[in-house]
């Protein structure tokens, strides 16, 4: 399994995104740049112009015809995927942090960070099928109740029936996506203990998983926000991946990025490491960043998965068909 | 000064002490009286009007408890009773009672006053009015005592001690008294009592875990606010608990030498615990801020030290050691003064003394200890606790000293004086004769560092001397063979002169060593054995292992094995040696290790990564071979001690017989091996199934959502078909192809 290096972006990569027929992949990276990849030989195909800051997140429609970003410029665009012309600019007083479109694409989730006066939110906006009839108002504005707390990540529910959150303040929270009203939120007992970093979601909304800084991952139902699984790695964990195919999930991170060059190489543990998804055990690890994992991404159908680091590097890597036979 | 012997009436002592215990104990009874009653009022007002009791009808003191009885309150501390002149602080502390003063009437009150506040300015600050003398109300006469309040108790402490006794005149003996002390000096009853003889209670048996069935041994952590005593258990390749307490010291653990007792560090004192099943304490030991402990080498006795900070940076600061019996918890000697007295005032000497100020000596015996300070070496013994022939050692410009492990020998070593014109000198004295048996005289010596063989019979000593332009030094070892007579002395020079020495270590109860020596990062590992059936008496080097990443040395206890360990700036390589064959066993690494730790037994080692490093905190349990067990990882991890062992009691000709006789008693441990992996197996093969099954029922659950689902879905989609469903199926068969398990193959012979 050697992996495809892709360096397109010049700062630290933030996320990474495939399409759902896995042919593409989508990055962003604190450069202001969202870049189009082949999913198959890391080839680049195009980027995204038009962001002045930081791009936290993206997200693709099911059709892959529009992808929708969210910057720290206080932007969330919205891009024709084919030619790369932006087709709508969503404006916010506060960087836009995370992004994510409902099922049939006609609505989408996009979290805003505190900033200055401004609280941490989640807004929830219509996405027009003509871009044309695009406009900028919310459906819902969904207030933190930690409202100085950072809102790290924030997708949609089984249905677009609710909204999952987790951000800083370490506890997940499921909102009723209709009345904005807090459904269910985690508490200290199972719940993480520092920030939430990343949220995946499996294929069928069923379950998700959390990465977080207390060096765990762990996994939830996401209609009950039943603690299933917990996945205790040595590091600070920043990234997490599901496969679509085994029972396996990914997770990455490590050492603090100000810390990074004050040790040795190997003290940070760069690695992407596997875990059994139902014995939680460790399978193995993928070396190869030399600085901490901030995205990590399973191609849909499951043969070949990618990671982001704070080296500017995107690690394509197709799996040996001996992945496949790993027993435990 | 008050002369007017006119003034001076009889004084009737009794009388004021009686006065003034009078007042003390009223005013501290409505102390205590208010206190509790705000707090238990409220409580005891709605029960009694639940129970239509009129609380006010109640006499309190009519009420007798039944015998023996406690309704079911338990004090949740043996140790109470004992605390009680503790946990009251009446904040009288700053305040002394001084007696027998003249009476005087008032025309002379002024002058004594002015008088007493002469002598007491000197010893602390008076608080303002702090000075009351009592008169009779109807005479203007005083009574013959005053109250003093100091700022501090400190002060108050130290005028005590120092006007106690004061002679104001012949017959005006100052009788100064700590205001707190009153109430017990008043309750001494006036006839004497026999003290009651407690019925004996057997002990626990504190040498319990040594007869754990499979022969385990226990170790303690300490990590976030948890310490936790542990067993190793390698079958399992895991630890099994003992006994857990957050909070259990509030800075570190102990053990004491021969594993009898954990030592908890607190703001009031250090406690022992131990016990046979669960760790129980045993004993306290009072002394405020405690901050380094030591026990002795038969764990008789325990030093505590405390050392304050000066206020005044230029001063030296202020030192307490205490000497405590373990068993009984009594005291037996304090130590107080500067940390000068305790140091040879060296240059690092700021923070206080060096720890163990006290070394112990003469075997397990506990029988003396001695200290080092500028120019003198003290050495006590335990029988009196008093100085031996009541003098301390003269030795002119000593700087370090080390007891033999098992005799009462004492190594000292004195630098070079006059600028080279006196030689450097290490002595061997025999103690308590303080007789010198054995001295050399070296030259031109930088600074010597000694080295013990543990069972006494070797000394090394590591000469750093100065080449001759004076500008660099080079190492030599001068090697003392203690239990051969007169003491022979050899010289040891490294192969290559110049090489630094950067770790020594000799062989636990072995003849041999180990050296590392070179140039970082790179330095080669030498071994050097004192006895060779060639050269009988002679040292001989065993072999020399070229460039390791080494710079540390861990024998095992039981000898033979070594590890040579890269700590710090080798990110923890680790490489397990057999010094008999002269052969590497295995090469391994623990990353970032930071601490070694060989099990007392010799069988195994735990490496561990201490909080120091922000990452990967925890501990690697490995056997003496570098096969790696198990890791524990936890975060905020400070400290891993394993539990020593004391020393067998097989006869050396019994143990050489085991090892002859190996087979046969080891077929016993290998049976219970396999029996142990068998049964792990079979416990995890079964921990599997259920976590699968668990999975798997979610599994269920959540395609029966999805199916419910599917039509509310399509229609979010505008009618799209999702086709999630085919890929969930593609992914099963997937997976079912991969489920082959060979799960045992026996080979049959088929008989002809």
């Amino acid at each position: 399994m050697r992996p495809i290096l892709m360096k397109g972006h010049e700062r630290p990569l933030t996320f990474l995104r495939y399409n759902r027929d896995g042919d593409m992949l989508f990055s962003c990276a604190k450069d202001h740049t969202p870049t189009l990849w082949y999913a198959d030989n890391g080839e680049r195909h195009g980027t995204y112009r038009g962001h002045n800051g930081a791009v936290w997140c993206c997200d693709v429609s099911r059709d892959s015809s529009r992808l929708i970003t969210g910057s720290a410029d206080q932007t969330a665009k919205l891009w024709d995927v084919k030619t790369g012309t932006q087709l709508f600019s969503f404006k916010f007083s506060s960087p836009a942090r995370s992004v994510d479109f409902a099922v049939g694409d006609k609505l989408a989730v996009i979290t805003t960070d505190p900033f200055m006066e401004r609280t941490s939110a989640i807004h929830v906006k219509r996405i027009a099928e003509d871009p044309q009839d695009q406009d900028g108002d919310s459906v819902l504005v969904l207030e933190n109740p930690e409202g100085r707390k950072r809102i790290n990540r924030a997708v949609w529910g089984p249905l677009n029936q609710t909204i999952v959150s987790g951000g800083e303040d370490a506890v997940l929270r499921i909102w009723d996506a209709e009345t904005g009203k807090l459904l269910k939120e985690t508490d200290k007992e199972v719940g993480h203990k520092q920030t939430i970093t990343s949220l995946c979601k499996s294929a069928d909304d069923s379950h998700f998983l959390t990465g977080s800084l207390d060096k765990t991952a762990k996994l939830w139902d996401m209609r009950t926000l039943t603690l299933i699984k917990t996945y205790t790695s040595g590091v600070p964990v920043n990234a997490v991946s599901m496969s679509p195919l085994l029972d396996h999930v990914v997770i990455g991170g490590g050492q603090d990025a100000s810390a990074v060059t004050t040790t040795d190489h190997r003290a940070g543990n760069f690695e992407a490491k596997f875990y059994d998804k139902i014995l939680q055990e460790e399978i193995g690890g993928v070396k190869g960043h030399f600085g901490p994992i901030n995205a990590l991404a399973f191609n849909p159908d499951g043969r070949s998965f990618s990671s982001g680091g704070e080296d500017g590097y995107v690690r394509l890597h197709h799996f040996d068909s001996d992945y496949f036979s790993i027993k435990i | 000064m008050v002369e007017d012997t006119d003034m001076q009436e009889e004084i009737h002592a009794e009388d004021t002490l009686e006065q003034v215990a009078a007042r003390m104990a009223a005013a501290r009874l409505h102390q205590r009286i208010e206190a509790s009653e705000i707090m238990a009022n409220l409580d005891i007002d709605s029960r009694a009007a639940q129970l239509g009791i009129d609380w006010s009808q109640v006499n309190l003191d009519s009420i007798h408890l039944p015998p023996g009885e406690n309704f079911g309150i338990e004090s949740d501390d043996e140790g109470v009773y004992h605390d009680d002149q503790l946990e009251f602080d009446t904040g009288f502390g700053n305040i002394i009672v001084v007696d027998n003063l003249p009476v005087v009437e008032k025309t002379k009150f002024a002058k004594l006053e002015n008088v007493l506040k002469k002598i007491y300015n000197q010893l602390g600050v008076i608080k303002e009015n702090g000075l009351w003398m009592p008169v009779d109300l109807d005479t203007g006469v005083t009574l013959g005592y005053c109250f003093i309040e100091f700022n501090t108790p400190q002060e108050a402490q130290n005028a005590k001690e120092k006007t106690h006794g004061y002679k104001l005149d012949k017959s005006h003996i100052f009788a100064v008294n700590m205001f707190d002390d009153f109430d017990r000096l008043m309750n001494v009853k006036e006839e004497w009592e026999a003290p009651q003889t407690k019925p004996y209670v057997p002990g626990e048996n504190l040498q319990k875990w040594l007869t754990d069935e499979k022969a385990r041994d226990q170790l303690v952590i300490r990590s976030g606010p948890d310490t936790e005593v542990l067993w190793n258990d390698p079958r399992q390749k895991n630890t099994e608990p003992v006994h857990k307490r957050p909070y259990w010291t509030e800075s570190y653990v102990q053990w004491s030498p021969l594993g009898t007792y954990l030592v908890t560090l607190h703001k009031q004192g250090a406690a022992v615990w131990g016990g046979a099943d669960t760790f129980t304490r045993l004993m306290r030991y009072q002394h405020n801020m405690v901050k380094l402990v030591d026990f002795s080498p038969g764990e008789k006795y325990l030093v505590t030290y405390h050392s304050q900070e000066p206020s005044n940076p230029r001063d030296a600061s202020k030192v307490e050691i205490k000497v405590f019996d373990v068993r009984t918890g009594r005291m037996m000697r304090d130590f107080k003064g500067s940390a000068d007295e305790f140091s040879i005032g060296g240059p690092g000497g700021v923070a206080g003394a060096s720890w163990p100020v006290f070394r112990w000596g003469g075997g397990k015996d506990d029988k003396y200890f001695a200290k080092l300070s500028k120019n003198t070496i003290s050495v006590y013994e335990t029988e009196t606790f008093g100085l031996i022939d009541k003098k301390s050692m003269k030795v002119d410009n000593v700087v370090d000293m080390c007891w033999s492990p098992t005799d009462s020998i004492i190594s000292l070593f004195v630098p070079e004086q006059g600028g080279g014109n006196q030689p450097a000198k290490v002595a061997l004295v025999q103690i308590p004769s303080k007789v010198e048996l054995r001295q050399k005289n070296l030259f031109s010596v930088n600074d010597c560092k000694m080295y013990w063989q543990s069972s006494g019979e070797y000394l090394a000593v590591k000469v750093d001397r100065y080449t001759k332009t004076k500008k660099s030094t080079y190492s030599g070892f001068e090697l003392f063979r203690i239990k051969e007579r007169d003491i022979p002395i050899e010289v040891l020079e490294l192969d290559n002169k110049n090489d630094k020495i950067i770790a020594f270590a000799w062989e636990p109860k072995g003849h041999r060593f180990a050296v590392i020596h070179g140039d970082q990062p790179r330095p080669d590992v030498s071994f050097y054995t004192m006895k060779t059936t060639q050269h009988g008496g002679r040292v001989t080097k065993l072999g020399t292992l070229k460039a390791k990443q080494a710079n540390a040395l861990f024998w095992s206890p039981t000898g033979k094995y070594i590890i040579l360990a890269g700590l710090k700036n080798f990110n923890g390589q680790l490489e397990f040696f057999n010094v008999d064959e002269m052969e590497t066993m295995a090469t391994t690494e623990h990353f970032m290790a930071t601490d070694i730790e060989w099990d007392p037994t010799g069988r195994y080692v735990a490496t561990a990564v201490t909080s120091v490093h922000e990452m990967e905190n925890g501990f690697t349990v490995w056997s003496f071979n570098g096969k790696l067990l198990y890791r524990v990882l936890k975060d905020h991890f400070f400290q891993l001690a394993w539990r020593p062992r004391p020393p067998s009691f097989l006869s050396p000709e019994k143990e050489e017989e085991i090892a002859k006789n190996l087979k046969k008693y080891s077929k016993k441990y290998e049976l219970e091996d396999q029996d142990v992996s068998l049964l792990l197996s079979e416990q995890d093969r079964e921990k599997r199934r259920a976590l699968k099954e668990e999975w798997e029922r979610w599994v269920m659950q959540w395609k029966s959502l999805h199916e419910e689902e599917k039509l509310e879905r399509q229609n979010l989609r505008d009618g799209e078909i999702s086709d999630e469903e085919e890929d969930d199926e593609e992914a099963r068969e997937v997976k079912e192809v991969e489920f082959e398990d060979v799960i045992d193959v026996t080979e049959e012979i088929v008989q002809e």
